[in-house]
């Protein structure tokens, strides 16, 4: 850890993902914690891990979209839909087998991302918001109502994968696969924000009028990342379906839009960590909210149906306290407790 | 599909499209004045109803009265709202204004919940007389003709109110540009609380209305999302475009829902119609019928 501040000599040095032996150590470890986890812990505990991962993917995308490039979406939870649908009907449906049907969900949704991100071309800040939360409501219909496809209000039922003829059935190997994917467009995010692409999504973001000027086709990158964001929220959206091996329109409503949005925001816009924290964070508190309410609702029998209704409370009212007090997101007070340490004695 | 349909369909998309255009006024006026969005518009119409449900039935407190303390306490409320959760969030990106929000209305859905629980209360007794009126042949029942007049009376108090009063004329500068309107000498802050009360005051009364139509339960915020492509119809920030954009979606929902289970096998257009008018309309005219247009400079 360098105590004094950066010092980057090389061009090497700058471009560096992990800074330092010492965070390579440390990412070494956590690497092996997550291969190791599935063997220490178990059944439901597992399940949350895998959807902690699964949300991860999708907190990423809608980063990119929102953090990176500045437009707000409220549709994040019917693109994870979409894919979902996809990958149901091609592996379902089709025939075909997972490994094809992952891939085109993210295609797919990228397709579909791309058609509701038109309105981007002349709209922003928050008639954009609003057009996206216009396309969660119509995803949300076309899946209730495009039966052959989506299977209506009975859904589709799914496969986990196979390779060769091993079947990976059980949550544990399933969540290596996961992992795997999640790991894989991690990286390649991070690495998407350090390059030429990257870099224009962010002028977009700041300034799109400097931007233009600065000769950035803002059309074309709004588009773009509408697109990359959609991809990675269709990868998510199908990994989410195979985990459930059951896929209905209910599960893609507004209030997972939301739950996004929130992941990105209490962890941090524009930061690929912050997404991690965030999806780590919301998946969480639900779980705990609803471990507190069932103990106060066997404890106090009386309250149980009120205890369910303040869950709900309680998440909304996190939120808002976290966006008061917190407004930078975890991303940024986990980087406020580096510099506490690093400058530790001679603090201001 | 005959005239006599046509007529219905209008005329109960009139109706309800005026109770649209009074929460989408209250979203206009918090937009207007502090450009906030605000995502919980639906939830403060809920607790309206549900605040003078409780005044009238559970405590047989006569209707003007009721109605009078609904309104004070969507005073208080709003007052509470905005100083405890949106002031600290001043100068903070919108999408955290957003959120905001978003929290506040999980929170307001939540109380509800847990005070009145989630069945459907009734209105006992109804507000207005039971009757039926014939307008252009078609049968309307009169709570129906009260809900439009009064929807379409508190539009036309709350234009005067802008045009011509004083706060309303402070409330216009600040929208404009808060630092002048300052420097002129107008308390942004009580204009900030103002816009509030007002909204929720508005949406209050709306969910009187709509309660003393349908009944109350716990899926009332529903309107609260309808206002959005109603507003973004009319234009944000015009008060104007609010009581025609809520007109329009009322009438047009039920046109498309009426034509689409008629002419094809589609029901449950309803709910999907007014987002894809939002959308075309957007494609269209970004800033709505009657919004202003931002021009921005380097």
């Amino acid at each position: 850890m360098q105590y004094c501040g950066d010092f980057r000599t090389t061009y090497e040095k700058d471009v560096k993902i992990f800074e330092t032996p010492f965070v390579k150590i440390c990412m070494g470890f956590l690497g092996v914690a997550l291969l190791a986890l599935p063997f220490l812990v178990k059944g439901e505990y597992l399940w949350i891990l895998m959807q902690i991962v699964i949300a991860v993917i999708g907190a990423v995308g809608l980063n990119i979209l929102t953090g990176f490039t500045g437009q707000i979406s409220l549709g994040q939870g019917a693109f994870l839909g979409v894919g979902a649908y996809t990958s149901a009907f091609i592996t379902a449906k089709m025939g075909l087998p997972f490994w094809v049907g992952v891939p085109a969900a993210g295609c797919v949704t990228a397709l579909a991302g791309m058609i509701f991100g038109i309105p981007s071309l002349r709209l922003k800040g928050l008639y954009l918001a609003i057009a996206t939360l216009a396309s969660q409501f119509i995803l949300e219909w076309v899946f209730l109502r495009w039966e052959p496809v989506t299977g209506g209000s009975y859904g589709i039922v799914v496969p986990r994968p196979s390779l060769g003829g091993y079947v990976f059935d059980s949550d544990r190997s399933y969540f290596y696969i996961v992992l795997v994917i999640a790991a894989v467009m991690v990286l390649f995010a991070t690495n998407l924000m350090r390059t030429r692409t990257g870099r224009a999504f962010m002028a977009v973001r700041d300034h799109y009028i400097s931007a233009e000027i600065m000769g950035i086709n803002i059309f074309k990158y709004r588009i773009l990342s509408f697109a990359v964001s959609s991809f990675y929220a269709g990868v998510a959206g199908a990994l989410y379906g195979h985990s459930l091996r059951f896929v209905s329109s209910e599960q893609f409503g507004i209030s997972v839009s939301i739950v996004y949005l929130a992941m990105i925001i209490i962890g941090g816009l524009g930061s690929i960590l912050g997404s991690i924290y965030g999806a780590v964070f919301m998946i969480l508190l639900p779980k705990l909210l609803t471990v507190v309410t069932t103990q106060l609702g066997t404890s106090f029998p009386g309250i149980a149906e009120v205890a369910i209704a303040l869950e709900q409370g309680v998440f909304g009212g996190i939120i808002v306290l976290f966006l008061i007090f917190e407004p930078d997101g975890l991303a940024h007070r986990w980087k406020m407790i580096k510099a506490y340490w690093k400058l530790y004695p001679f603090s201001y | 599909m005959t005239t006599q349909y046509l007529l219905q369909l209008v005329i109960s998309g009139l109706v309800v499209g005026s109770i649209y255009s009074a929460v989408a006024l209250g979203f206009v006026i918090i937009y207007k004045a502090t450009r906030v969005v605000n995502f919980a518009q639906g939830e403060l119409l809920m607790v309206g109803a549900y605040v003078c449900y409780a005044f009238l039935v559970q405590m047989h407190v006569p209707f003007g009265v009721a109605l009078l303390l609904t309104i004070l306490f969507s005073m208080v409320l709003a007052m509470t709202i905005e100083r405890l959760i949106l002031r600290p969030m001043i100068g903070e990106p919108i999408i955290s204004i957003i959120m905001v929000t978003i929290g506040l209305s999980l929170v307001l859905r939540s109380a509800v919940s847990v005070v009145w629980g989630t069945d459907i209360l009734v209105y006992e007794p109804k507000l207005f007389p039971q009757a039926m009126l014939m307008v252009l042949g078609v049968p309307v029942s009169l709570e129906f003709v009260w809900c439009f007049v009064l929807s379409i009376f508190l539009l036309v108090v709350f234009s005067i109110f802008f045009k011509y009063s004083k706060a309303g004329v402070a409330m216009r500068a600040t929208a404009f540009n808060q630092q002048v309107a300052q420097s002129m000498g107008i308390s942004v802050k009580k204009i900030f609380a103002l816009s509030w009360i007002i909204s929720a005051v508005v949406s209050g009364i709306g969910g009187v209305l709509i309660g003393n139509i349908n009944g109350i339960n716990n899926t009332l915020y529903h309107f609260g999302l309808k206002v959005f492509p109603a507003t973004i119809l009319g234009g944000l920030d015009s008060i104007l475009g609010a009581a025609l954009g809520g007109v329009i979606i009322g009438v047009l929902e039920n046109l498309f829902d009426g034509a689409c289970s008629t002419y094809f096998d589609l029901a449950g257009v309803k709910e999907v119609a007014p987002y894809v008018i939002l959308v075309v309309i957007l494609m269209i005219k970004p800033y709505g019928l009657f919004g202003t247009k931002e021009i921005e400079r380097v």
